[in-house]
């Protein structure tokens, strides 16, 4: 089995969330090996993070460079073709950063490539048997990946959950020196925060969330009134802002806010991974859509199969009385 | 400029439901309707108003077979002023390194300033971008919501966590993956594509492009064994019986969880 | 002996003698006014072709009742009266006018006299009159003259000044009768000339001479002034409007072909699809522009315009007229070719129309918008510019065939609701059978959870009352009403391609649909299709004749208000079936709402009109279900399934759930049925 490696995505010297999960990931690919966590950056945040990663990887891979400070895949890459052996399962989370790294990072690395894995069925030193899901989550699949020139994985956040397992005890292994000279063709310029809107979404402990299901602009007011009936606030996916019809500060999500309510009602949401990825801290989840075998059903903790439209106003007029 | 985009034709699965076939070993084909794949169409959008600015054409181009002839009419339908078939028997069963190898070997044969992709496709694996940037030593962004065009480089924005937006500069040529919601695409109806029905679309094999054996199903090092639809595992608690009674049920588990003060 | 004044022809006017005066200005006058009337014709003659020569005795006949017989003036009652009064009075003074025009050059003419002359007398006055009455409402204004701000200032001032004109040729006419009967020559009592003469009793002749000449050589130039300057502003419509309603559309409900002359096949050769410079327009378009006369009663009708949608059907044409009068001026040298969307008109405005035809029914001069409206959306189709969200139900319905996306194989679904499914056996026609006539269902009713219980309870009616008849399921496709009047005309042709052959291989002798928008397309954008009827009037049959039944209302308290639909009432006048099947429901009470029949207020467009999302202040349905509960009602009916949406809606949207209910003329048939 190749050696492992978890490619650590942090930021303000604190390890993203991922790197846990990747640490559950290896685990399930080989259990008898310790991975290496592989982190770059620069300054003093880098080395806080090692270190708090020498808890859960056998070893810590530094690397540190001045043009690293700020996380540029283009650059991250390079440093890590150079430092990397060939033929090694490189494992990073399916996010933003990772979607732009990993799938250059397999063809330097000669190595196979499967992103946004859920599961990993069975291991051996030639092959993985994976799970991911295509259409939107309608349907799951198994694939083969074979590992004879090593791969690269990247991991569905969430899917993975952190073991506990006594620590590790890693050692910090400075690699710094392997990478020469970085330079490429992207350079990093500025970092633009969203406009802040109206409402602030994560302050709210009950969110009323609507997706493609409210189909227009006009019937927002439908949620508006069920937000103002539960003193919520209402939140959104991804399409209701591309329609235009809720602002950006409004939507839930990996590209939109995290949000850690108590009780979350997704209305006409179908529960695509990239919504469900910025729901934290294990809320009670109501799903109310038309579909029955919309994905969200399978994360809900309660389900109604309605129409959104008809539904909502009925609740609210119920909760108005009571 | 002259702009390459590479576009896949996939099923249409906004309205209607993938199920699994009846032999259990694919999904449901025969009701599908198939189309451009949305964020691919973005990206045609995006080329066509560069050049808008700055003169040049767009090319559009797909792995595929006759099937996707017409996802290639419909964006130059749309204003692009080529399309590119890349087909071969080999290519299928190609996994996406070999897609990226097709299409690279393609993109050498001639001169493109800049190569746009979708996001990602029905497959949600957003990794031809690139892989096609590496293969080519192309600079890559991907999830780009805007680009201005400089002297020799592009100002872009990346959509990063939080809606944050991450602004970069690129030098051309590179490779970007663009993301749903860059632009509104026009509308392209029935009439334009009979308009552009009998434009004849170059179709090139593994042997033009140069690329025998290393793209096809043995070069394949990633295979999808099969689509299932998992065990539901626990799942929702579905609340059923008249919308009272389920609007009743409702109210008293928000109240317990804390929803309703 | 009391002199006779000279004749303006041999009077001396400043050194020139009458007659060659007036000869010069008659000359001047005519050749300024033939050089206007040509230079205005130019965009015509460069504008689109049109066919309207056709059925010359019917356009005659329309020609009488709508331009001679004013039809449609006194519908706004106190402007009508006034117009029908000063346009009666302007058809007594032709022949009077040119006597006098000939009076000033040739001695022998004479001034007209007898009966005649004491009718043109009244003629003169009322028109005096009226102008003066006129005046003042421009000033007082009433809410439909107004200008909003976006459109430019006022037209007030213009307005005032053209009636003062006239006010003033008929003083100036009726001043000259006076002083030149002057005490000798009775005239027509209580006439202005009358009273003018009277006032000028005690005047010596010199006075009344020079009065006499000057009031005739004022008329003169009045005439002449506002003969060429009429082309230039609303009042052209004293010119134009008998032929913009002699070429008026004879046609309901269907739209005009993209080129006239071109034929379907041929359509593929055309470059460019639909209005986009104003050169696209044709010519009897372009002669609606010149005609408009600036009423505004069409904008006073438009619902669009009273949710405050960025349309104005008075301003489209009163800004293309103004577009035309710089780019085609008269003095100067034409230069067209700026894209009308993006220039005069915004995306917006164009999208915001419903069809309606509320202002088609309303304009006194049969102005046509709904043809205008959908070669400006042809036009903007042809370039791409569609809204996303008419994107998506576009793509739909090239895909599958209904805009909502769903499979073609569940489109007959709704016959497998439960208790239905029992009591209610429907075929499915697939060439094999003989049935007589076929339920055309359409999407909306297929598809729509809400909206398939009316399609099961016209399909309940058609059972119970023994009709013969089936749908065609899975391959029915979308009828392309609003395909068609969104612009996309060639999606449209494909999907009536489709259904015209399905409806032919299923062998049908007719067709019912509960469906205005699909009755409107069969009746009028299908050919070679069997004769179409809507459930409504196939009900008032059956009801008439005692093959349905129907039993009393179970809550007497509730009070009914029937809705019509557009494609029902106003472009197919079907109007008293619905209310007469309502009326023959015992113990039934029925109001009528304060805009009814050809004043129906639109509930906010069908088909493609629900995926679109305007910019407006309020909802045109929330404004009907108001008028409903105004007009003492508590129930709506209707009997479109778009009406049904916008209504129901509408009543969320206002929180008069429990206050206000609405049913549609099926689902209340079905269940009064014995």
């Amino acid at each position: 089995m190749p050696r492992i490696f978890a490619y650590i995505v942090h930021k303000g010297g604190v390890a993203d969330d991922s790197a846990a999960e990747l640490a559950a990931a290896a685990q399930k690919i080989d259990a008898a090996q310790s991975p290496a966590a592989v982190v770059t950056g620069w300054g003093p945040d880098l080395d806080a993070v090692c270190e708090s990663l020498r808890a859960s990887f056998g070893e810590v891979w530094k690397i540190a460079n001045e043009a690293l400070a700020y996380p540029n895949a283009e650059l991250v890459r390079k440093a890590l073709v150079s430092v990397l052996p060939s033929g090694s399962i490189v494992l990073a989370p399916h996010s933003h950063f990772g979607t732009d790294l990993s799938p250059g990072l397999s063809i330097k690395m000669n190595a196979a490539y499967v992103p946004d894995v859920l599961d990993i069925e069975t291991a051996d030193g030639a092959a993985l048997k994976l799970i991911r899901q295509e259409f939107g989550g309608q349907v799951s699949a198994h694939v083969r990946c074979d590992i004879s020139t090593g791969a690269v994985i990247t991991i569905r956040p969430g899917a993975f959950k952190p073991v506990q397992s006594a620590p590790a005890g890693g050692t910090v292994v400075d690699k710094s020196a392997a990478v020469g000279a970085l330079t490429c063709g992207r350079r990093y310029l500025e970092t633009i925060a969203p406009e802040t809107g109206d409402v602030d979404i994560t302050k709210y402990p009950v969110l009323v969330s609507i997706g493609r299901g409210i189909q227009e602009q006009d019937n927002v007011g439908i949620a508006q009134d069920l937000a103002d009936a539960l003193g919520a606030a209402v939140s959104c996916s991804r399409p209701v802002v591309d329609a235009k019809w809720m602002e950006k500060s409004r939507q839930v999500g990996s590209s939109g806010q995290t949000v850690k309510p108590k009780v979350y009602l997704a209305c006409g949401i179908s529960g695509s991974f990239q919504h469900l990825a910025g729901i934290k801290g294990n809320p009670f989840i109501v799903a109310i859509n038309k579909n029955r075998n919309a994905p969200i059903f399978r994360v809900a903790d309660v389900g109604i199969a309605a129409d959104i439209l008809a539904f909502l106003p009925e609740l609210t007029a119920k909760i108005r009385q009571s | 400029m002259e702009i390459l985009v590479c576009a896949r034709r996939v099923p249409d699965t906004s309205e209607n439901e993938i199920e699994m076939n009846g032999a259990g070993d694919d999904i449901e084909r025969d009701d599908l309707v198939y189309s451009v794949n949305e964020p691919d169409n973005y990206a045609v959008e995006e080329a066509l108003e560069i050049v808008e600015r700055t003169g040049g054409t767009v090319t559009v181009v797909t792995v595929g077979g006759d099937d996707d002839e017409e996802i290639l009419r419909r964006e130059m339908a749309m204003g692009a002023k080529n399309g590119v078939l890349l087909s071969d028997d080999d290519f299928n069963g190609a996994d996406g390194r070999g897609i990226a190898t097709i299409l690279a070997a393609f993109v050498k044969r001639g001169h493109y300033d800049l190569i746009l992709t979708g996001v990602q496709a029905e497959d949600g694996a957003a990794q031809v971008g690139g892989m096609l940037a590496a293969m080519l030593d192309y600079p890559f962004a991907s999830l780009v919501n805007a680009i201005e065009v400089q002297h020799g480089k592009l100002k872009i924005s990346r959509e990063i966590e939080g809606g944050s937006k991450e602004i970069n500069e690129i030098d051309l040529p590179c490779v970007l993956s663009i993301q749903t919601g860059i632009n509104e695409p026009r509308y392209v109806g029935m009439r334009g594509i009979r308009q552009v029905a009998s434009i004849p679309i170059p179709t090139f094999g593994a042997a033009d492009l140069g690329v025998d054996g290393d793209a096809g199903p043995a070069a394949a090092k990633v295979k999808r064994m099969d689509y299932f639809t998992p065990p539901l595992g626990k799942g929702a608690e579905m609340l059923e019986g008249s919308t009272e009674a389920i609007v009743d049920s409702l109210i008293g588990l928000l109240k317990a969880k804390g929803g309703l003060n | 002996m009391v002199e006779a004044i000279e004749s303006p022809s041999q009077a001396t006017y400043w050194f020139i003698q009458g007659r060659v005066l007036f000869w010069i200005i008659n000359l001047l006058g005519s050749a300024c006014f033939a050089y206007i009337v040509a230079k205005r014709t130019v965009p015509l003659i460069r504008g689109q072709r049109d066919i309207r020569f056709d059925r010359p005795f019917i356009r005659l006949g329309r020609l009488l009742q709508y331009w001679f017989g004013q039809w449609r003036h006194p519908r706004y009652l106190t402007a009508g009266v006034l117009h029908i009064l000063f346009f009666a009075g302007f058809i007594v003074l032709v022949i009077h006018t040119v006597a006098l025009l000939a009076l000033g050059t040739s001695a022998h003419a004479t001034a007209t006299g007898g009966l005649y002359g004491a009718i043109s007398d009244y003629a003169a006055t009322v028109v005096f009159f009226c102008m003066m009455v006129a005046i003042v409402r421009r000033i007082l204004k009433p809410a439909r003259y107004a200008v909003p701000a976006r459109y430019g200032k006022a037209h007030t001032a213009d307005a005032i000044f053209l009636l003062a004109l006239i006010a003033v040729l008929m003083a100036a006419d009726s001043l000259f009768e006076a002083s030149r009967a002057a005490g000798h020559e009775p005239l027509a009592v209580m006439s202005l000339p009358w009273m003018l003469q009277g006032a000028l009793a005690a005047a010596p002749l010199a006075v009344l001479a020079n009065l006499c000449l000057g009031a005739y050589l004022v008329h003169e130039l009045t005439f002449f002034f506002l003969l060429c300057y009429r082309p230039f502003g609303i009042q052209f419509h004293v010119e134009t409007s008998l032929f913009t309603v002699f070429f008026a559309k004879l046609d309901r409900g269907t739209v005009k072909p993209v080129r006239w002359g071109v034929p379907d096949e041929q359509l593929d050769q055309v470059k460019s699809f639909g209005v986009k410079t104003f050169e696209d327009f044709t010519w009897k378009h372009m002669l609606d522009f010149y005609s408009c006369a600036d009423c505004g009663r069409c904008s006073d009708q438009c619902p669009a315009n009273a949710v405050g949608r960025p349309l104005s059907p008075r301003f489209l044409t009163i800004k293309a007229r103004d577009y035309c009068f710089q780019h085609f001026p008269v003095w100067g040298k034409a230069n067209n070719g700026h894209p009308l969307i993006g220039g005069i008109y915004s995306e917006d405005e164009i999208w915001s129309c419903t069809t309606c035809g509320a202002c088609e029914a309303e304009c006194p001069l049969l102005v046509e918008y709904i043809d205008k409206i959908v070669d400006l959306r042809r036009g903007m189709v042809d370039d791409g510019k569609v809204p996303q969200s008419l994107q998506k139900p576009l793509k739909a319905l090239e895909s599958r065939g209904n805009p909502f996306g769903k499979m073609e194989k569940k489109r007959a679904d709704w016959l497998k609701a439960k208790d239905f499914q029992a009591t209610c056996d429907v075929k499915i026609l697939n060439g094999g059978h003989n049935t007589d006539t076929l339920y055309f269902v359409d999407s909306i009713t297929s598809y729509d959870d809400r909206i398939q219980a009316i399609g099961r309870a016209t399909a309940q009616i058609l059972n119970r009352s023994g009709e013969d008849f089936g749908i065609l399921g899975a391959a029915e496709k979308d009828s392309g009403h609003d395909v068609r009047r969104f612009g996309e005309e060639t999606l449209f042709m494909a999907l009536r391609e489709h259904n015209t052959e399905a409806i032919k291989a299923s062998g049908v002798q007719r067709i019912v649909t509960s469906d205005p928008h699909a009755y409107n397309a069969l009746k009028h954008d299908y050919k070679d299709v069997p004769p179409v009827e809507h459930i409504s009037e196939l009900i008032a049959r059956k009801v008439h004749a005692g093959d349905i039944k129907l039993k009393e209302v179970e809550d007497v308290n509730n009070v009914y208000a029937y809705h019509d639909p557009c494609y029902l009432g106003r472009h197919n006048g079907v109007y008293d079936a619905p209310r007469q099947v309502l009326d023959a429901i015992p113990g039934l009470k029925r109001v009528e709402m304060r805009r009814s029949r050809d004043r129906s207020f639109c509930c906010g467009g069908g088909g493609l009109a629900l995926f679109y999302e305007p910019k407006e202040d309020q909802r045109m349905g929330v404004k009907r279900v108001q008028m409903a509960a105004e007009a003492g009602a508590n129930v709506i009916v209707t009997a479109c399934p778009f009406c049904m949406v916008n209504m129901e809606d509408a009543i969320k949207v206002t929180g008069m759930e429990g206050k206000m209910t609405a049913i549609d003329l099926t689902e209340l048939v079905e269940k009064q049925m014995r």
